[in-house]
């Protein structure tokens, strides 16, 4: 039986490309939804094609709100852990001292908690202060579940940097801050990005550390998880299909950048 | 990622200089804000919640530390069945992962060739699409009377689901098995991505020693493949295991109430029975018990310096 053989032969590709189509089949079903004309207030079962939703993307109340909230939070978020965690990356990779392990397990820690355990210490925290809970209790969550991850992307660029290339700087009188800014910096960026990339997709999609600690602040995880209880509008398959669109152009085009660097260093 | 991330092989020890007294002081001044950060905000909060966990009172009338331990046994006696349920699921959901996940990054790390990074965003990119609204696609998916559910009643499947209690009565939503689908693809892009790092720094000439040596592909994968894997295994099975394990979303927008895991539990008692000793608790025994499954895993796996 060729077939039989063929299969066989390929049974890994075709495996690997199940589990592919696994993973794509709700995005699929998000875009083809946002193309829906629901009769109740649910949007589950298809009914007929429209752009109603596409053509008026903020027409549910306090979703386009909640979506600029969002936003904003993750750029906070994302300056502050790539900040603090690129310091602390390359206090951990450069220097030598005490207490190294100690920092490493509290760098690690975060990673291994649930998120529901993180949320609620937070929350007893919060509550202990007698703190307001809104904008800046969710900012000061995502700068610190964030941090972790910005640290692991950084620390991995930074180790594999050869320190003879800051020396060589060095040698040819360049002072500490020059050598920083025009060496250092420019060879641990792509580290810095991956980690700021990875900050700003935690704290934007974040929901179960915000529910706990965003009071009555409604961001958009949030309003997406009050709606599939009342009712979810079509504008949120508009907007969960337009995310997945900008977020696959912009990887796609960052990787053509980085082909063509590497022919034209080819050419050199 | 992050646990993936063990030192390259081209590493370069920092050279080692005799520092001068306001040198030795950098990486302290570096480390200051980021640390103090964690420590104010994660550290701290741990204390705040073990003082919670033995107090008694109520809202109204304020909470004081009264050393009440018995809280700690009342929520295991309560809620014994959410703690069992949080572990089995996590664990199939765990294991699907890894069977799912492996051909996938086998498939991006040896096999796609130039489709190699069109593969890896595809992964990628469903990460960045809000994760709500991707677990309610797949109430659509397996809506009764969808298509799903009709192909897997005609091939008799959901007779035998049902029969093993993860579906009842010929629908798959509000069930186990929609529980664990929807934990299942939420975290497989965390297994996937450090099984596919560890994968891509196998060297390929051990696959043609192998080959040489008259193995068997079966045999070169039981025996030099998935050994060398081991680091992406143990880090893999650590990212999804210990987030699925505390997850209450995919219990409640895809399951039913028989479907409770213990995170729906803890954010109930904390944000809307406000009985925060009780979530304080739960929350304490679910760290404890996370934190005991991963030390044991990670001392039989033999990898413990990873951690």
């Amino acid at each position: 039986m060729p077939v039989l053989r063929w299969i066989r032969r390929n049974l890994v590709v075709l495996a690997g490309l199940l589990t592919l189509t696994y993973m794509i089949l709700p995005n699929a079903v998000v875009m083809v939804f946002s193309f829906n004309k629901p009769n109740g207030r649910f949007n589950y079962a298809w009914q007929r094609f429209s752009l109603d939703a596409w053509k008026d993307p903020c027409g549910v109340a306090d979703l386009c709100g909640s979506l600029s909230l969002s936003l904003r939070i993750a750029v906070w978020a994302t300056a502050g852990a790539t900040v603090l965690g690129t310091m602390i990356a390359f206090a951990l990779v450069r220097y030598r001292f005490r207490a190294r392990g100690a920092i490493n397990s509290l760098i690690f820690l975060p990673m291994a908690m649930p998120e529901v355990v993180m949320a609620a210490s937070l929350l007893t925290l919060f509550l202990n202060m007698g703190a307001r809970l809104g904008f800046w209790t969710v900012l000061i969550a995502h700068i610190m579940f964030c941090l972790s991850f910005v640290v692991t992307a950084v620390k991995a660029r930074v180790m594999s940097m050869d320190p003879r290339l800051e020396e060589a700087a060095r040698d040819l009188y360049a002072g500490p801050v020059q050598t920083f800014v025009r060496v250092t910096l420019p060879i641990a960026a792509p580290g810095i990005a991956a980690g700021a990339l990875l900050a700003f997709a935690l704290s934007f999609d974040d929901f179960i550390i915000t529910n706990f600690n965003a009071g009555s602040t409604v961001t958009f995880p949030m309003f997406v998880w009050g709606s599939a209880q009342r009712g979810t509008p079509v504008q949120i398959n508009v907007i969960g299909t337009a995310m997945f669109v900008i977020a696959v152009a912009v990887v796609l085009a960052g990787q053509l950048i980085a082909n063509r660097r590497k022919s034209n260093a080819g050419k050199q | 990622m992050s646990v993936t991330e063990a030192p390259p092989a081209r590493t370069t020890e920092p050279k080692i200089r005799k520092p001068s007294a306001r040198k030795r002081l950098v990486p302290y001044w570096l480390l200051l804000p980021g640390i103090l950060w964690l420590l104010v905000f994660f550290a701290l909060p741990m204390v705040y919640q073990a003082s919670t966990s033995v107090q008694t009172g109520s809202l109204e009338k304020g909470f004081q530390v009264t050393w009440h331990f018995q809280t700690y046994w009342d929520a295991l006696t309560d809620y014994y069945p959410q703690f069992i349920r949080s572990l089995l699921y996590a664990g199939t959901a765990t294991l699907l992962c890894l069977l799912l996940g492996y051909p996938l990054a086998y498939l991006i790390a040896f096999k796609a060739g130039r489709w190699r990074n069109l593969v890896l965003v595809l992964v990628i990119a469903p990460f960045f699409t809000s994760f709500l609204i991707r677990t309610l696609a797949w109430k659509t998916i397996l809506a009764d009377g969808g298509a799903v559910v009709d192909v897997l009643g005609t091939l008799h499947v959901l007779d035998v689901t049902s029969w093993l209690g993860w579906t009842e009565n010929n629908r798959v939503l509000a069930t186990p098995m929609a529980v664990v689908c929807g934990l299942t693809y939420n975290f497989l892009p965390f297994m996937i991505l450090p099984l596919y790092t560890s994968l891509d720094r196998i060297d390929g000439r051990l696959h043609e020693a192998a080959g040489d040596l008259y193995a068997t592909p079966a045999t070169t994968f039981r025996t030099v493949t998935f050994p060398l894997s081991m680091p992406g295994v143990v880090s893999g099975t650590l990212l999804t295991f210990i987030p699925a394990s505390g997850d209450y979303v995919n219990a409640e927008l895809l399951g039913s109430t028989d479907t409770k895991m213990v995170g729906s539990v803890i954010q109930s008692q904390f944000l809307r029975v406000l009985d925060y000793p009780t979530a304080a608790a739960l929350s304490f025994i679910l760290m404890a018990v996370v934190l005991l499954v991963v030390t044991v895993y990670i001392r039989r796996s033999g990898t413990e310096d990873l951690v």
